[in-house]
């Protein structure tokens, strides 16, 4: 029974299920100079996957990521700075393919408030505390 | 007490509100191209199949506007798109078709069953074309003009009520 179990498990072959084309050479291949492939590593894990839309792609098994991926490395390896792979690919597909958020028309807020919120609570405390400061002075 | 001391919670309960709202909200899944209004790009792609040409970006130069169908063998929602393309080259459009990731078996066997709509088929195996043109899935299909421009794109599969939309969206960028 054990051993029928087995024959069947081997049978079972899901991955055949899916697309059967061999992925884009640099889907599942690391380039070889490890500099590189840190740059690119560093790079992949800041772009969004487009299928599974909370996944990086270096995280991602889905074809398109692999595909992404290919791009990466192949254009980290022609000598392109990361900076501007990540523009070519806001630039198709805008900000959202990035996690890295950029300062813009409409993120600025993200970046204003919370230091605007700082600000006050810098200036309530500083006041409050000289007050208190300043009471016991006079007691 | 004073009221100031209750602007807190307030803001608290707003924004609580706010994302309690956004929750219910439907999400947005389909990530559109930022290459609409962009020429497209230079690309060459091999034929997807024996027997009929590849895609360049000469293909869409001249005459007059087509239609480029982003789609696949394996892809559900193009087998119940294929009639709507099969409509859509009655009315006289030119349809040249992008086989993603797909073997030229697969994909005679396709037009076999559900008909051959398309002018000339290229096979992009890694994706190269649908990255260069913002695409995100399968299928896509966009309205390019007479210059190369990229117009219009309708993401998902194409319906009965899509067609007219298409048809018009090619008269407008005649």
């Amino acid at each position: 029974m054990r051993l029928w179990f087995a024959i069947l498990a081997l049978m079972a072959a899901p991955v055949l299920a899916q697309q059967s084309m061999p992925p884009a050479p640099y889907a599942y291949t690391q380039l070889e100079d490890p500099a590189l492939e840190a740059e690119a590593t560093e790079l992949m894990e800041t772009l969004r996957c487009l299928k599974c839309q909370s996944q990086s792609i270096n995280d991602s098994d889905a074809p398109m990521a692999g595909d992404m991926r290919h791009q990466v490395r192949s254009r980290i390896l022609a000598g392109e700075s990361p900076d501007a792979i990540r523009s070519w690919l806001t630039q198709r597909y805008g900000d959202y393919v990035s996690y890295q958020p950029e300062v813009s028309s409409t993120t600025w807020p993200l970046f204003a408030i919370p230091l605007l919120l700082l600000l006050i609570v810098g200036g309530v405390l500083f006041t409050r505390l000289g007050k208190r400061r300043s009471d016991k002075g006079t007691e | 007490m004073r009221l100031a001391y209750f602007i807190p919670l307030a803001l608290f309960l707003f924004f609580a509100g706010l994302a309690g709202y956004q929750l219910t909200q439907p999400k947005e899944q389909n990530v559109r191209s930022q290459m609409i209004e962009q020429p497209l790009p230079e690309f060459t792609l091999e034929p997807a199949l024996e027997g009929m040409p590849g895609v360049s970006r000469a293909d869409f130069v001249e005459g007059q506007p087509r239609l480029l169908n982003i789609w696949a063998s394996w892809c559900l929602p193009c087998i119940a798109e294929a009639p709507h393309l099969e409509r859509l080259r009655e009315e006289g459009v030119e349809i040249i078709g992008i086989a993603v990731r797909d073997r030229p078996e697969a994909v005679a066997d396709f037009l076999n069953r559900y008909g051959n709509p398309y002018s000339r088929i290229g096979s992009d195996d890694i994706s190269e074309l649908m990255l260069e043109i913002g695409a995100s899935g399968v299928p896509e299909t966009y309205v390019i003009d007479a210059a190369g421009n990229i117009r219009y794109q309708h993401i998902g599969d194409i319906r009965a009520d899509t067609v007219p939309l298409l048809l018009e969206k090619l008269e407008e960028v005649r």
